[in-house]
């Protein structure tokens, strides 16, 4: 058996027209995207109006003060639909080599350009929403750094949703009855271990369809959590209070102006992440550990004839993996609300898949792509502040947004980005 | 592989399509893998049980406290789940007066946990069959949640909004619209794969919970199709609603069982009996060859996906119109996984779909008498599921367990195609 | 002194099929030792043995008279064995030096940081030592395939192995690439490297070894020194009984011309363009085999004429009618029949029972289909008819076709394509990996198909199927038509250099001119 994947989608009877097809389509979604900013909002807006975004932090912890941006809304506006429209322009004409980031950006022009327009006449503090995108990533890049484990071994990891949610329960259990989060983060830890461990056995031992293993393990996660959580936590309050890890402000970062409230007056699970995220890079393509795992996921009979063991490092990795989905996971409860509602989950683990594919595999690639969905969750979030005159959309359309741009970017950006060649495959012995 | 192998048979005739053995042998993996599964939630129940937990802490002073306390909370339990969806005994003793010239009511109550766990297979056979027809075409369809709410909206919304209509109008109507619901929001992500390469597996997950919050704002209060001062939809108009079979309080049986049969006969006369079917196995069997042969693919693809959303659309529709004649917040609640267990323990096949739609209906009956007997989470279900679909997607664990020898040619059950960007 | 190597009683059994009966086997030091064998002889399954990547069911291994326990290709190379696989084993996305170092890294503790510079000076002193002209810092998706197989041996090389399995290697080669590599092989045999050269080719087992040792069905059948060799004699020790060196075919009946393609241009999935500005035409009645190495276009040229990829530009007709991007649909309709060259992955739905196998692109007409029904009665009674007329070996038409040998599962292929009426058949490697048997009958099938007026195209990598079944030649070289002769004019050595790029003059004033066939012709 060679290399090749067996590519469902890649219909060879059209690759190239597709590709073109496919860049056209792009090029017409991004001129829409800036149309879109003209219609929605440069003509909902008059030349007087002014947008303030507040860049200083409303906590006590303040960094060295800076002015906020003032800017005037309509012009800002047509500035931004300008850059969209010329993206557009170029993907039509020439095209982007690499879509993931062009999508990306102008997500985040679009998004900007809404932001500008439903602040227009007020003032909403620009800080607090980016910081909160900071924490509305977190567990949504700790699903995709997941995948980003798994898949780069070549095990496809559907099971996160399920990993994160008993991950999520035990976190707030243990420190619950123990009375830290430290020892909820670590049970937390182990019961991913765990669940990725029944992943790789049944995924490598048993070559059980990787989706289905996920499938099932995603299941067995919702019934084991709903039940435990009838069974003891309804009825006995006090095993769901966790508490919340507090935050830490560090020093010297945190009094930078913008980014240090952004990024480092976080809680401890969010400098986990930060530190995986930068270890993975490393380990990934500077290790031996990385080149074996990229030979394992792309060509395993090849790293098999060189004497590596291919189980070894997949099992190790899906293991690894579900271990980081727990952390994000336990986030959930006691990074964030404290306290474990069923299903609350909420399906960050296949938006962290969908993080991972748009980073295209890479561990830097799959937090800026949670950055967006987190920045879609924040404003939602926030928005709502403002009132119904001045975002006069209801919140529930808005909460649409982190999936449509699941689909979006699965739409518009698979097939552009190569998974690891053996990907899902199982790696049979003869 | 070496091709020297000659098989010196020479061809037989049709007396070689060896099916009656195999049937049998179907049957076991499914069955075990049903069966350990009960025991390991039957150990679930007991050790969470703290009754059960506090003998065990006196275990070595009385060894056999400990276990009958065990045996104890299963029989409880099982015992709930038992009469509360078969309830045979009770139907022997009612058939023991009616024989002895007693009345029919108390044969008429008697009967109600058995045709209630009957009338909760219905939209099981329907969402099994939609996620079937998806594995058999290579499509993993893990949407069916989403769907069943688009249909169950869909079709509650021309019950309750069109009065006057004779019943033989209106009925069709309602169900046809909660057919087309669910095939169009099934066939976004059959489009989406075709057209685009999105992978079906996250884009109906992406769907369900866009549903999730579209309905939200549907039937909060207040919202376009909210009941008033309550964020449920208003009642179904009898005339769009699928009649019950008996009077008796508490029987819920209705013609929709009948409709779920008849579906799961043309789902297989569809599969195994037309063209059409040959195309979609096909394509779940060897996409490459299915291109080979000449097939639209795209075509089937975005085809198999809107009949499989309609088949779930159909679930939410007949639950809606027959059962609950409104929908609320929480309506599909859990159908999705029911769903894919259903079709991987009915192996795909209308038949064993059928069949596994009568156990699950039977369980999850069952699980609601369990509930308030024995205080159980119905998640427990959801448990035995899990554990269902890990023994049948790995039958090894099984044969394993129960010493069994593998069948000799049986190939593994493949479901899915995988990422495949 | 004790040889090298020596296996004693290697004996693997797969299922159905006794791949190594007792073979015993002994390398001495600086020998090349070519193992001769038709395909699926066994020769692959001992060398994978010898490798650690299959387990013998019993048997032994000794290494310079030592006995050794080789359980995982790990063990093999600590032990001093090489292998460049006849599929290789190079992971394209990553660059020379991180395959060569891979399950061997230079790296510097704790972490096992990689030290890439260290590796990459060490390949290019090995480069240098044998002539290999290898970058390592080039990604090996970029490299062409003759320089793919200098990678796998300097991997080889880097882990110090004195003993060089090659399976297959000159499967993917020109003669001209191959001639290169027989020379760096001398080069190390030279350097006391012991080297083990499995092939199924006569000409080139002659050329290179000293010994030559025959396997035929799982067993060692001959075993001579090269020099007293006699051709014919191990020609039939191979096969195992006198072969017909050439298919029984007269004079071809040229009728009107059929396929006509014009300018085409076809990309493959890396948006390459494999096949570039190809014109030639396929008439009635006659045999045009396409020749060329592996990965010229061919595979990509067939797709676009079968309706499975996408043609850029040019024009494709059959009949006069254009037929360019035509559905595969459409085209079975117009009579054009396909033998993929990937049966089991495009031509076959393997857990299809064979009677389906023989419908799968003509299920949907009568007397297949009835409006919306699928007819059983006539999908059976065809079933048994081709079982019966292409005699496939099958215990019943309703086991699914994976059961079926590779060559009866070709022969449903062919029963299928030939089943109903066609113009133009396209044959991709039809009997690649077949016994000889099966390989004869789709010879003698495509011959009787050219003869009932029938246009066929034949693509093949083997030189002399091209030469034994061909009226005319069609060379393809990167993606371009560069000559097109008359069969009976050429030698086989004349096809060769063009296949490697040669234009028609230069081949016909390099090589000899054609001679009476030589006996390894046709195998």
């Amino acid at each position: 058996m060679t290399a090749t994947t067996v590519n469902t989608h890649t219909d060879s009877t059209a690759a190239l027209k597709k590709e073109r097809r496919r860049a056209i389509a792009f090029g017409v979604f991004f001129l829409i995207v800036a149309a879109a900013i003209l219609v929605l909002f440069i003509f909902n807006t008059d030349s007087q109006m002014v947008s303030t975004l507040k860049l200083n932090p409303t906590t006590r912890n303040k960094p060295i003060h800076v002015p906020d941006l003032v800017l005037p809304t309509q012009l800002t506006l047509i500035v931004l639909m300008i850059i969209t429209g010329a993206i557009g322009a170029y993907q039509l004409g020439r095209g982007f080599k690499n879509a993931a980031t062009a999508l990306g950006v102008v997500f985040l022009l679009f998004i900007a350009a809404f932001l500008v327009w439903a602040t227009r006449n007020k003032a909403i503090n620009l800080l607090g929403i980016l910081s909160f995108t900071v924490a509305a990533a977190t567990p949504i890049a700790f699903a995709g750094l997941s995948g980003v484990m798994c898949e780069r071994s070549g095990v496809i990891n559907i099971a996160i949703e399920g990993q994160m949610l008993v991950g999520a329960m035990i976190a707030v259990l243990v420190a619950s009855v123990t009375g830290s989060q430290w020892f909820g983060l670590g049970a937390a830890i182990i019961s991913g271990a765990v669940l990725g461990a029944v992943l790789a056995v049944l995924a490598i031992r048993f070559i059980v369809d990787q989706i289905i293993a996920g499938v099932a393990i995603n299941i067995f996660g919702l019934g084991i959590t709903s039940f435990i959580s009838q069974r003891y936590m309804q009825p006995n309050p006090e095993l769901n209070t966790g508490g919340v890890f507090p935050r830490i402000a560090i020093p010297f970062l945190s009094k930078i102006p913008v980014i240090g409230p952004i990024f480092f007056n976080q809680n401890a699970i969010v400098y986990i992440l930060f530190l995986t995220v930068l270890v993975m890079h490393f380990m990934l393509w500077y290790t031996q550990w990385g080149l074996r795992t990229q030979a394992v996921g792309e060509h395993p009979r090849a790293a098999d004839t060189l004497g590596i063991n291919v189980f070894r490092i997949r099992y190790i990795n899906v293991i690894i993996g579900g271990m980081i989905a727990s952390i994000g996971g336990a986030y959930l409860t006691i990074g964030s609300v404290g306290r474990f509602d069923e299903n609350i989950t909420a399906g960050k683990g296949f938006i962290g898949l969908a993080a991972m594919i748009f980073g295209q595999w890479t561990p830097l690639g799959t937090y800026g792509a949670s950055l967006i969905f987190g920045f879609s969750d924040a404003l939602q979030a926030k928005l709502q502040i403002l009132g119904k005159v001045q975002v006069p959309i209801p919140s529930e359309w808005l909460l649409i947004l982190p999936y449509l741009i699941t689909i979006i970017v699965l739409a518009g950006v698979v097939g552009r980005t190569v998974p690891p060649a053996a990907d899902g495959q199982p790696y049979i012995k003869e | 592989m070496d091709e020297s192998s000659s098989h010196s048979v020479t061809p037989k005739s049709k007396d070689a399509k060896k099916k009656s053995s195999s049937w049998a042998s179907a049957m076991v993996v499914p069955l075990l893998a049903v069966f350990t599964a009960l025991v390991i939630g039957a150990l679930l129940i007991a050790f969470t049980d703290p009754v059960v937990l506090d003998a065990w802490k006196h275990f070595f002073a009385d060894p056999m406290g400990a276990l009958a306390a065990t045996w104890q909370s299963i029989a409880v339990a099982y015992g709930a789940l038992l009469s509360g969806s078969l309830g045979l005994v009770e139907i022997w003793k009612a058939l023991g007066v009616w024989l002895h010239g007693g009345g029919t009511e108390a044969l008429a109550v008697a009967m109600v946990p058995l045709s209630e766990s009957l009338t909760a297979s219905v939209p099981f056979i329907f969402a099994g069959l939609a996620v079937a027809v998806g594995f058999q075409g290579g499509l993993f369809n893990i949407g069916a949640e989403g769907q069943l709410l688009v249909g169950a909206l869909s079709a509650v919304y021309v019950g309750y909004s069109f009065p006057g209509l004779p019943i033989y109008i209106h009925l069709p109507m309602a169900l046809i619209a909660g057919f087309i619901g669910g095939a169009i929001w099934g066939a976004i992500p059959g489009l989406l794969k075709a057209y685009t390469g999105g992978h079906e597996v996250i884009t109906t997950i992406m769907m369900n919970w866009i549903i999730i919050s579209i309905s939200a704002w549907l039937l909060k209060v207040g919202g376009p199709m909210s009941r008033g001062e309550l964020p449920i939809t208003p009642e179904v108009l009898p005339s769009a609603q699928i009649p019950k079979f008996f009077s008796t309080q508490g029987n819920r049986f209705h013609a929709g069982f009948f409709l779920a049969l008849i579906t799961a006969f043309l789902i297989f006369w569809l599969l195994y009996k037309s063209t059409k079917g040959f195309e979609i196995r096909m394509l779940g069997a060897n996409f490459k060859a299915a291109v080979y042969s000449g097939i639209n693919v795209k075509h089937l693809w975005v085809f198999v996906m809107a009949l499989s959303g309609a088949l779930a659309g159909m679930a939410g529709t007949v639950q809606a119109l027959a059962i609950d004649h409104w929908v609320g917040m929480g309506f599909s609640g859990g159908m999705g996984f029911d769903s894919i267990a259903l079709a991987l323990l009915g192996r795909s096949h209308p038949l064993g779909v059928v069949l596994a739609a009568l156990l699950f209906g039977t369980l999850r009956n069952g699980a609601t008498r369990m509930q308030s007997v024995a205080h159980i989470p119905i998640d427990i279900i959801t448990i035995i599921q899990a554990l269902v679909i890990v023994f049948i997607a790995a039958p090894e664990i099984i044969r394993w367990l129960y010493r069994l020898r593998q069948p000799e040619g049986e190939e593994a059950p493949i479901f899915t195609t995988s990422w495949g960007s | 002194m004790a040889p090298v190597l020596e296996l004693r009683n290697i004996t693997k059994q797969f299922p159905g099929v006794l791949a190594n009966d007792h073979i015993n086997l002994r390398l001495e030091e600086g020998e090349i030792l070519a193992l001769l064998g038709e395909n699926g002889a066994g020769k692959s399954t001992l060398m994978n043995i010898l490798y650690g990547l299959y387990e013998p069911d019993e048997g032994e291994v000794f290494i310079r008279g030592e006995q050794v326990a080789i359980e995982g290709p790990a063990d093999a190379i600590r032990q001093g064995i090489g292998m460049v696989h006849q599929h290789f084993m190079l992971i394209p996305v990553l660059t020379v030096t991180e395959n060569v170092m891979l399950g061997d890294e230079t790296v510097s503790t704790p972490i096992r940081i990689l030290k890439r510079d260290k590796v990459a000076a060490r390949i290019r002193e090995l480069s240098e030592q044998h002539g290999l002209h290898v970058d390592p810092d080039a990604r090996v998706q970029s490299l062409s395939v003759g320089v793919r197989q200098r990678v796998e041996i300097i991997k080889v090389l880097y882990r110090h192995a004195n003993i060089l399995i090659l399976d297959e290697p000159t499967a993917v080669l020109t003669p001209q690439e191959a001639d290169e590599l027989f020379d760096i092989l001398r080069s190390l045999r030279q350097q006391g490297v012991s080297i083990i050269f499995i092939s199924h080719k006569l000409r080139e087992v002659l050329e290179l070894a000293d010994r030559v040792m025959v396997i035929r069905r799982g067993k060692v059948v001959g075993e001579t020194k090269t020099e007293e060799a006699d051709q014919a004699q191990l020609a039939e020790m191979m096969v195992g009984r006198q072969v017909a060196l050439t298919v029984a075919k007269g004079p071809a009946q040229v009728g009107e011309p059929v396929l006509e393609v014009k300018d085409l241009y076809v990309m493959d999935d890396r948006l390459q363009m494999t096949v570039d500005g190809v014109s030639l035409t396929v008439h009635a009645g006659e045999v045009l085999g396409v020749a060329g190495v592996q990965g010229n276009g061919q595979t990509e040229f067939v797709e676009a004429l079968t309706g499975l990829r996408q043609v850029r530009a040019g024009k494709v007709s059959i009949d006069g009618e254009d037929i360019t991007n035509a559905s595969p649909r459409k085209l079975v309709e117009a009579g054009v029949a396909h033998i993929p060259e990937d049966r089991q992955a495009d031509g076959l739905v393997l857990r299809f029972p064979v009677a389906d196998n023989f419908v799968i692109n003509t299920y949907y007409k009568p007397p297949f289909a009835k409006g919306w029904r699928v007819n059983r009665a006539a999908i059976d009674e065809q079933a048994e008819r081709l079982i019966r007329d292409f005699d496939i070996r099958t215990p019943s038409a309703y086991v699914p076709v994976s059961n079926l040998s590779g060559g009866n599962q070709q022969k449903v292929i062919v029963a299928r394509e030939f089943s109903r009426p066609i113009r133009l058949l396209v044959a991709n490697q039809p009997t690649r990996g077949l016994d000889v048997g099966s390989i004869e009958y789709i010879h003698q099938q495509l011959i009787n198909k050219r003869d009932a007026g029938v246009a066929v195209l034949l693509v093949s990598a083997e030189l002399d199927e091209i030469m034994g079944l061909s009226d005319r030649i069609a060379v393809m070289f990167h993606g371009k038509i560069t000559a097109v002769v008359d069969a009976n004019e050429v030698s086989k050595e004349q096809v060769g250099l063009m296949m490697a790029g040669s234009s028609l003059e230069e081949a016909l004033k390099q090589a000899p001119a054609r001679s009476d066939a030589p006996i390894e012709a046709i195998l």
